[in-house]
């Protein structure tokens, strides 16, 4: 079943309304909480009076963070480092606040109405301080602080060399630099965070139901919280959850109180977030400045780069992954012998950065792969022969960039064939009569352009991730992933996994996902990792599954195990249908057995089997974009009139999916290239906090984009595969920009920012102070 | 429609079942539908009108659910998701939505199937251009379209061919 185009099996549930998300599900007489949140950027709280919002019938309770002191602990960054200077995030400060949105108060109630009304009745005192709100701000001389317990804003200052950057810039023929901006930008899954919870008094367990990518994750960080026997947490992610895309990988302040709060009142407790509460306290990603330096040779081939990246960590470290992943993607897929990267990340007020699709690598390959194009328009050669030149070529596989990733290890890129992907995907964009077709467009006063962005995605990021595999009492194959998904397909692409490695037809396999108490161990569904984590657990637990149904079928048939075979549920020997036995009579012999009756000889009790596979480094996908555009140098307006996507994600479990992970991908990519940025003015105030102001794309604004793929599998894991969450999101913004400026190249215009939209084409054409050009050059 | 202490008393016929029931005048039709009557296939995404997951048809037409209050709808004949499957079996919509993989996570698929339901029985969609248009009062952050595309196209023409 690899490589089949298996429709999906949720697919039903879903198309008729019967999914189980979870604010879909049942859970009787659960009260509704809301939180209080901060209207300020960086606040001290002197005082919160709750007495009224007691008082209001149909309130059960009212905390503040004060009153819980027992909760208040520092959530811990995710990727750390020696360096980094965290600052305490504590689930819901009792003193001071770092940005609009930050939780300061629960109320628990009858209904979410009556939760609401009773947080306009707390009455806050607030002491209001500075206000931090871009990196600039945060690293200027003299700058307040954005948290009164840190020694400056600065959290970490990393940097890097592969050979020698400086002696190289110094005797290069050529340089050139530039400051490249990458705004912020969100996940917006449809569906908004939410978390439930119950405490069963009589076993001493509490049930969270929390729509988190990271179950076991979650159950990690409130065993620690809670100082409770991870035993005793139960987190489940329902079956379906509406979206992740990174900020659901995250772990909130929300996800400590509310189960708190079920413990402490003795009550189930829900909380759904509402899309005005996600769009100020929802973890977003992407904001960046890159200060980059390029020295190359006359014929454009880079000798070295050198980039100077300030990321933007928001209120507090949620981790450093998603800066690590920037700097060790800059260099793409191209030959650099000496590179220098330096990260200045700093803190500000506004809602904490983490993953969003993509995860830090847009940024790099935006700053790259701009550079790639002032390259070849100072040499004046065609962008396309630039990067072709300095491509790692399939035969340089294992390729070692000279830098390290972030665990430490050589940053190495497993396998790929880029020059392949790069070709492909001109030859399919039909790239030299775009070209002429340019030239004569120009002609006739059109703007149309064309951009280029190829990029590398190290994917399938460990530690490990398990899966275990159990014939069922009812004679059915169950595959229990601890990776939750929000839309992948888990039930179906694991299925089509075990049916290969057992040989036995997917319709005896289910699969379940997400539940901390059917598997210990897990890590959670993000950087594009489960195919390449999950994926090959599945295939050595299900082939291990495979001998023991094999030995078991052949001892109760006299015969040999290499001989027996599936038909339909039935074990038989040799094909012989004759000499057959079913998975339900395997399992009465093997797992159910008679009381007190020793197992038949040769018969191993309990058909189950585990696997927890660990990679041992990232595998790299990669791909190539090419767009053409038309700008309206009036308005600032751009058409997408042709988009063609190469990818090489390794192996593929399933083309429809696979397909519609890229396309989506893709989605997001144009709304990061052309629409969508949640604005904060200087105060840290959002300016852009509903979907009035901050656009996400609809079906009108997505062109079809042309996808192919080549396939160059993996060897670090037994299926050959890497990862596809995230490939259409990564070199759109880039492709796009490029396109922008080439099709601008009359009018020297420079678009040094992502998302490119109308106003700041205008403003590239005509300056600051909008004069008129004096015409295309 | 009868004002009584704790609400309006409302009478609206619910996917053909006549439903007779007291509800607050603040009471959105989202939340009647999800909490009140458990049909939780409509689903909130913004709750400002926006991003159409919560889209229900109300004498027809397509209707943004958390838009309109629950005493608005008295009187009315309201088709949600869950009426769209016909005996058990997928309509040809949602057959179209599975075989173009139309929908990933599927929040969003319950207003985008009411959407493109109302649409079609309104006008046929000649080409991608105006499926897209049908299409683009929903916001989908999964599919990049392509598939909904694919699907308003196929399920318009099974819908001309069954009308032949």
């Amino acid at each position: 079943m690899i490589g089949a185009r298996v429709e999906r099996r949720e697919d039903e549930r879903l198309l008729t309304g019967k999914g189980r998300y979870i604010d879909d599900l049942d859970i009787p007489d659960a009260l509704a909480a809301a939180f209080l949140r901060s209207p300020n950027a960086h606040a001290r709280i002197l005082n919160i009076d709750a007495s009224a919002a007691r008082e209001l019938p149909g309130v059960v309770a009212v905390f503040s963070g004060a009153d819980l002191m027992e909760i208040q602990k520092p959530l811990a960054p995710k990727v750390l480092h020696p360096k980094l200077k965290d600052l305490p995030r504590l689930p819901m400060p009792p003193e001071e606040v770092h940005f609009v949105g930050e939780p300061v108060a629960v109320v628990v109630a009858e209904s979410r109405y009556i939760a609401e009304d009773a947080l306009d009745l707390i009455d806050v005192d607030w002491e209001v301080l500075p206000a931090i709100a871009s990196t600039a701000a945060a690293l200027a001389p003299g700058a307040p602080l954005a948290n009164s317990k840190a020694d400056g804003n600065v959290a970490v200052l990393l940097t890097q060399h592969a050979g020698d950057p400086d002696e190289a810039m110094r005797t290069a023929p050529h340089t050139l630099s530039e400051d490249f901006f990458v705004m912020r930008g969100g996940g917006h899954s449809m569906e908004t965070r939410g978390t439930a919870a119950r405490f069963d008094p009589a076993t001493g367990q509490v049930t969270i139901w929390d729509n988190t990518q990271s179950p076991h994750y979650a159950r990690q960080q409130l065993s620690t919280i809670y100082e409770m026997a991870e035993d005793d947490i139960r987190v489940i992610a329902p079956p379906d959850v509406g979206g992740g895309f990174g900020p659901k990988a995250q772990f909130y302040g929300e996800e400590v109180v509310i189960p708190w709060v079920a413990m402490k009142i003795g009550r189930a407790v829900k909380w759904i977030e509402d899309r005005q509460e996600n769009f100020s306290s929802t973890m977003m990603e992407r904001s960046q400045t890159h200060h980059m330096r390029v020295a190359f040779d006359d014929d454009g081939m880079l000798l070295a780069i050198h980039d100077v990246i300030e990321h933007d960590q928001g209120a507090y470290c949620a981790g450093l992954q998603v800066p690590s992943i920037t700097t060790s993607t800059v260099p793409g897929p191209y030959k650099i012998p000496n590179i220098h990267t330096e990260l200045r990340a700093c803190y500000t007020n506004m809602v904490p950065t983490s993953s969003v699709r993509g995860a830090g690598r847009p940024q790099a390959v935006f700053a790259m792969e701009r550079m790639m194009d002032r390259i070849a328009e100072h040499l004046g050669l065609d962008p396309a022969e630039v990067r072709t030149r300095n491509l790692i070529k399939k035969e340089e596989m294992p390729y070692q960039v000279g830098i390290t990733f972030r665990d430490g290890s050589p940053l190495t890129y497993d396998s790929g064939d880029f020059p392949r992907l790069l070709s492909g995907t001109l030859e399919r964009f039909g790239y030299r009569d775009a070209r002429a077709e340019q030239a004569k467009l120009r002609e006739q006063g059109r703007y149309v352009g064309i951009g280029l962005a190829a990029y590398v995605e190290g994917c399938g990021l460990g530690p490990y991730e398990g899966a275990k595999v159990r014939l069922t009492n009812k004679g059915k194959i169950l595959v229990t992933l601890a990776a939750a998904p929000q839309g992948q397909g888990y039930e179906t692409v694991y299925a089509q996994i075990a049916s290969d490695a057992i040989g036995l037809d997917m319709d005896h396999i289910e699969v379940r996902t997400g539940d901390t108490s059917k598997i210990p161990f897990g890590q959670g569904t993000f950087a594009s990792r489960i195919t390449a984590t999950a994926g090959p657990a599945v295939h050595n637990a299900a082939g291990e599954m495979r001998s023991r149904l094999a030995d078991t079928a052949a001892q109760l048939l006299g015969g040999d195990p290499c001989d027996v075979s599936f038909e339909g549920d039935l074990a038989c020997l040799g094909g012989d249908l004759e000499k057959s036995v079913s998975l339900l009579d395997i399992a009465r012999v093997a797992n159910i057995g008679k009381h007190g009756i020793t197992l038949p000889k040769g018969i191993r009790a309990g058909l189950e089997t585990s696997s927890y596979f660990a990679p041992e480094r990232a595998a790299y996908a990669s791909g190539a974009h090419a767009a053409l555009v038309e700008v309206d140098p009036e308005t600032g307006g751009v058409t997408i009139l042709r988009y063609v996507i190469g990818h090489d994600c390794g192996n593929v479990i399933n083309p429809l999916l696979v397909d519609g992970q890229v396309l989506g991908g893709f989605a997001h990519g144009i709304g990061n290239a052309m629409y969508e940025e949640p604005v904060y003015d200087a105060e840290g105030q959002p300016q852009a906090a509903s979907y009035l102001d901050y656009a996400l794309v609809s079906a009108t604004e997505v062109p079809n984009a042309e996808l192919f793929h080549i396939h160059t599998p993996s060897p670090l894991n037994p299926l050959g595969v890497k990862g596809a969450g995230e490939g259409g999101t990564i070199p759109a913004p880039a492709a796009i920009a490029n396109a922008v400026e080439d099709a601008l190249r009359p009018f020297r215009a420079r678009v040094n920012r992502a998302p490119v939209t109308p106003c700041r084409i205008v403003e590239a054409i005509y300056g600051d102070d909008l004069t008129p050009p004096e015409g295309p050059q | 429609m009868p004002e009584i202490d704790d609400g309006h008393r409302i009478s609206v016929t619910v996917n053909g079942t006549v439903r007779e029931e007291v509800v607050e005048d603040r009471l959105t039709l989202a939340d009647f539908l999800r909490e009140r009557l458990r049909l939780t296939g409509t689903h909130l995404g913004c709750e400002h009108g926006v991003c159409g997951a919560c889209t229900v048809l109300v004498d027809g037409d397509a209707v943004r659910s958390c838009l309109m209050l629950a005493v608005q709808s008295d009187g009315t004949r309201i088709e949600t998701v869950e009426s769209l499957a016909e005996d058990g079996r997928l309509n040809s919509l949602q057959e179209a939505f599975r075989r173009n993989h139309a929908l990933q996570c599927g929040f969003c698929t319950s207003g985008f199937l009411m959407s493109v339901t109302a649409a079609l029985r309104e006008a046929p969609v000649r080409d991608e251009e105006q499926a897209r248009e049908v299409l683009s009062g929903n916001i989908c952050r999964c599919t990049g379209y392509t598939g909904l595309v694919k699907a308003v196209l196929e399920a318009d023409a099974e819908r001309k061919d069954t009308a032949r």
